[in-house]
């Protein structure tokens, strides 16, 4: 089949849906792939590397439309009309398009596109499944997203992130607080945490605790028992108290930090509002807030779309196009998701693509197929965070306690013991308990010997006791001088083994020894 | 030479010993501990030698040098992977010297001793026989299982327990009898027939015994040698013999029950036999398997292992059936001149019988310092990039921990989970020794690296040498 790669008209939107490193191996699949001229030069991606890698540039956009049989775009097809270009008038029933849809909040281009008896993927849909990660285009923007929007706080933010002492006095590192700890909130940790800042997040998940403690950052905690896990690894509304502990916290926090990036989306809903405008009043002259939930209305009623402003002393980012800020990076691992979930598509790999509705990933990402609405797709089976179900405590083992009933036990040793010591030394000659206490004062020294020994030596342990046991030669060497042939033979042959054993024990002891070197 | 030099003799002896085990506490102290113990023995011999021996050098002197001999070939040629069969072998010649010098004793009739004395004699002869028999013919079952000459599996025989009680019980009345007997200037007959159940009651015993409980049965025999050793010293008053024996007895009770606890099993079940059989129905019932696992190819395990800074190594019993010690030896310096951190982690009873881990590793000079026993490095798994489980698996199994179900269930096992990255080498997907399934496989961070342990280890090594 033909894929066929439009470019972007989105203005300012700088990203393309393949790379020619993500073409060579859509080939190796036995996709023909096709792209409009200049459509990756913005990505600084040319003509001529695409050319290279196989791919034909066509310079008709409606032709390469009307020859392709998928086309993989970023942005959902929309109408131009500055440029007069109507993308999803272009759209025939036999294309499959892939690409961002966000089908709830674009009801109208949904029932546009199911016109046309195409099928359509969207890349934002594909369920949060471990199994799908790889195709997951939300979660490579989010992360791009989170890296980038701690790049553009540190180019409005008038100091140094890391802490330095110099000759010239003491520079204290910047502090962070990140909100979310989602894909890009995570990748903003790393990103400032490596640019040597000071990094606190917060979340209201507690089970991503342990992943922002990974990252070296510290993990915010609220007095407060709620869980904020929803369906599909995503973060719920909270309730009222919860909230207001979570605000409090931040305006604690926003009167000590620099910079403050807000990542916190609920889908489906406008962002929520964190950071009050008396938060930006109380925040130092000079910090700065990075608003990646600007697109759905930003955490912070100052924010401003798409723009930079200051306010009080507090400069707000709004940015919505962060991955495209980064195009070459982000058209990359667009791409390579777009190249996974079409691998996923071709299971024959013979360039021929099946939507199958029982695959989970491809049905969530379906949501035409063949012009018929299938969004949503039933709740997804597995989240890619570990159940909450079976709570750790209760997977643990119990040991019973057995202290008591071992103390008992030993008790009860004592006695039948001393029962029998004092039965036996009511009869036994003194001779024999003259031997016996010999035997149990040398089974007490034993053990006191023995626990000593360090467990890496327990094999030489062994066949030096062996050795040592061979002892019962000393028997054998009693009886050998007796006259009766018998005794005599027998006695004879017991040296010959034991022989063999003290030899033998004490120089492959010695041996195993000679090996144990630092 | 007198009485009395002969008594200090045997006192120096003693010392000597007791220095020699006690020099086991660390690896400098070691090896001269082993010659305090060899200067033990031979002032024992000389002693005893000097001091008793009137007639027959001939034999005595003969028996010694051909023995000797025999003795140090098979210490010199031994392959350290088959210690524990050279050990279990050795056990089998302390028990059948036991059994001969019992003989010995009792055909001798010593007429002077009499009443409560002589009854008290003729039970130290026939325990030491017992004893020695049944540590004979185990040791000799034993050293097949381990050299692969019997199969590993368990034998159950149907009512074994009754069976096993059954022998208890007559060779209780052959003892009555015998003694009834000695005390005639008779009883050779019971004598015989209690050797006979002794050496069935000890091929039962070891042939119920699986593979991976060797390392109990192997330290269970050396205590028997001991107690077969002290009884014999009993019989023929000699304290040497009762101390050494003692000694001896106890250490090897101790390794016993160290290794039971490591396994977390009752020592009467394991010498019961049949593990996992009893409990057999519920293992599958435990844990539904979810998730595939993840394959891995030697070039990519070298990759990762280039990538990391702190990497474990747990080796198993597939170690030494693949004789893979040298390449993992090779490996671990290579990684260590490329600054990375290589340490073992030895589980008590990983191998075939205890420290046998220890022992490969010295063989192929990987330094002691950076080997660790379980509880020195269950704590640091965490910091672990990578772990290698080379043919491992029961001591690796998270269901020890997770699943009170599990026949393994409180059995302390290393954490490798707990590191970022964990290599299972293996042969194939069978399940370990005990039939448990082990969910480490199926963890989102492990990685199986399938085949022979050695062609996949020098794969391995070739891959991170280039």
């Amino acid at each position: 089949m033909r894929i066929g790669v439009p470019k972007e008209l989105y203005a300012g939107e700088k990203r393309v849906a393949t790379t020619p490193e993500v073409s060579e191996q859509l080939h190796k699949l036995g996709f023909s792939v096709a792209m409009e001229a200049g459509a990756g030069k913005l990505a600084n991606y040319s003509d001529e590397a695409y050319r290279e890698a196989g791919v034909e540039i066509m310079t008709d956009r409606a032709q390469l439309w009307a020859d392709s049989d998928i086309i993989l775009k970023v942005r959902a097809p929309a109408a131009y009309l500055d440029q007069n270009i109507d993308e999803t008038a272009l759209i025939q029933n036999k294309h499959t398009l892939i690409s961002f849809i966000w089908p709830a909040q674009n009801k109208e281009l949904m029932d546009k596109l199911a016109s046309t008896g195409a099928t359509v993927l969207a890349v934002d849909s594909v369920p949060r499944i471990s199994r799908a990660q790889k195709m997951d285009g939300l979660s490579s923007m989010a992360n791009i997203a989170g890296y980038r929007a701690v790049v553009e706080a540190a180019q409005h933010f008038g100091r140094f992130f890391t802490g330095q002492i110099t000759a010239a006095g003491k520079i204290p590192p910047a502090k962070v607080l990140i909100i979310g700890a989602g894909v890009a909130g995570l990748s903003a940790i790393g990103a400032a945490k490596s640019m040597g800042a000071i990094v606190r997040a917060f979340d209201t998940r507690p089970e991503v605790k342990e992943q922002v403690e990974s990252m070296d950052a510290e993990f915010l905690m609220l007095n407060f028992e709620e869980d904020g896990t929803g369906d599909g690894g995503y973060a719920k509304v909270m309730s009222e108290e919860f909230i207001k502990a979570e605000m409090d916290l931040f305006a604690r926090q926003a009167m000590e930090v620099d910079i403050i990036i807000t990542t916190a989306l609920i889908p489906g809903k406008p962002a929520p509002e964190l950071i009050t405008e008396g938060m930006i009043e109380s925040m130092k002259d000079g910090s700065v807030l990075v608003d990646l939930a600007a697109e759905q209305g930003g955490n912070c009623k100052l924010t401003e779309k798409d723009k930079v402003v200051v306010k009080h002393g507090v400069t707000i980012i709004g940015y919505t196009d962060l991955p495209s800020r980064l195009a070459a990076q982000s058209s990359q691992l667009y791409g390579t998701n777009l190249r996974h979930l079409l691998n996923d598509m071709c299971p024959e790999k013979d360039g021929n693509i099946i939507v199958d509705m029982e695959d989970e990933a491809v049905r969530g990402a379906t949501v035409i197929n063949k012009g018929e609405i299938t969004w949503p797709p039933p709740a997804p089976k597995l989240s890619a965070m570990p159940k909450q179900a079976p709570k750790p405590e209760s997977q643990k083992v119990e040991v019973p306690p057995e202290k008591k009933s071992g103390a008992m036990a030993l008790l009860t040793t004592f006695i039948v013991g001393g029962i029998v010591l004092l039965g036996l030394g009511s009869v036994a000659p003194p001779e024999f308990m003259s031997h016996f206490t010999v035997f149990v004062l040398a089974c007490f020294v034993g053990y006191m010997v023995i626990w000593n020994v360090s467990p890496s030596l327990h094999t030489p342990l062994m066949s030096v006791t062996n050795a040592i046991s061979s002892i019962i030669v000393i028997g054998a060497i009693i009886q050998v001088s007796s006259t009766n042939k018998e005794i005599m033979y027998i006695a004879g042959f017991a040296i010959f083994i034991t022989s063999i054993n003290i030899v033998g024990g004490f120089a492959v002891t010695q041996r195993m020894l000679q090996m144990f070197r630092k | 030479m007198t009485l009395g030099i002969v008594t200090v003799s045997y006192i120096g002896a003693s010392i000597l010993f007791i220095l020699a085990l006690g020099g086991l506490s660390n690896q400098e102290t070691a090896r001269r501990g082993n010659l305090y113990g060899m200067l033990g023995m031979l002032i024992a011999l000389l002693a005893a030698i000097f001091g008793v021996v009137s007639a027959n050098y001939v034999i005595l002197l003969g028996g010694m040098a051909i023995g000797g001999t025999i003795g140090l070939i098979l210490a010199r040629k031994v392959e350290m992977t088959q210690m524990p069969e050279l050990v279990a072998i050795l056990h089998s010649l302390v028990g059948l010297a036991a059994v001969l010098v019992g003989y010995a004793n009792f055909l001798g009739h010593d007429a002077s001793i009499t009443g409560i004395d002589k009854t008290i004699h003729d039970v130290e002869t026939y325990l030491g026989i017992l004893i020695g028999a049944v540590t004979f013919s185990g040791s000799i079952i034993a050293f097949g299982k381990l050299s692969g000459k019997i199969g590993g599996k368990p034998l159950l025989l149907p009512g074994r327990h009754w069976m096993n009680l059954t022998l208890l019980i007559l060779s209780l009345w052959l003892c009555f009898s015998f003694v009834e007997q000695s005390a005639m200037g008779e009883g050779l007959s019971p004598l015989v027939w209690m050797t006979v159940i002794a050496l069935l009651f000890g091929i039962h015993m070891v042939m119920a015994i699986g593979g991976a409980d060797m390392p109990v049965v192997v330290s269970m025999l050396n205590s028997y040698s001991g107690w077969a050793a002290a009884a014999t010293g009993f019989m023929l008053n000699n304290d040497l013999l009762i101390v050494v024996g003692a000694l001896v007895g106890s250490s090897g009770a101790i390794l016993s029950y160290i290794m039971c606890r490591a396994m977390n099993r009752k020592f009467l079940s394991v010498i019961a036999g049949g593990f996992g059989t009893s409990e057999g129905s519920v293992v599958s019932g435990g844990s539904e398997q979810v998730g595939e696992v993840i394959a891995i190819e030697a070039e990519e395990t070298a990759a990762l292992l280039l990538e990391s800074k702190e990497i474990m190594i747990i080796p198993g019993y597939g170690m030494a059936v693949a004789q893979a010690q040298h390449t993992v030896n090779e490996i671990t310096k290579t990684l260590k001149d490329k600054n990375i951190n290589v340490r073992f982690g030895i589980h008590p009873v990983a191998g075939r019988m205890p420290g046998h881990m220890n022992v490969l590793l010295a063989e192929a000079k990987v330094p002691y310092d950076i080997v660790f026993e379980m509880d020195e490095i269950n704590e640091d798994f965490p910091n672990i990039d990578v772990s290698i489980v080379i043919g491992a698996n029961d001591i690796v199994n998270p269901s020890a921990q997770d699943e009170p179900n599990s026949p393994i269930a409180g059995m302390p096992v290393l954490e490798v989970w707990k590191g970022k990255t964990t290599i299972v080498l293996k042969r194939s997907m069978a399940s370990g020794y005990a039939g448990v399934d082990n969910p480490l496989f199926y963890k989102e961070n492990t990685r199986m690296l399938f085949g022979d342990a050695k062609q996949s280890l020098d794969a391995v090594l070739k891959a991170i040498t280039s």
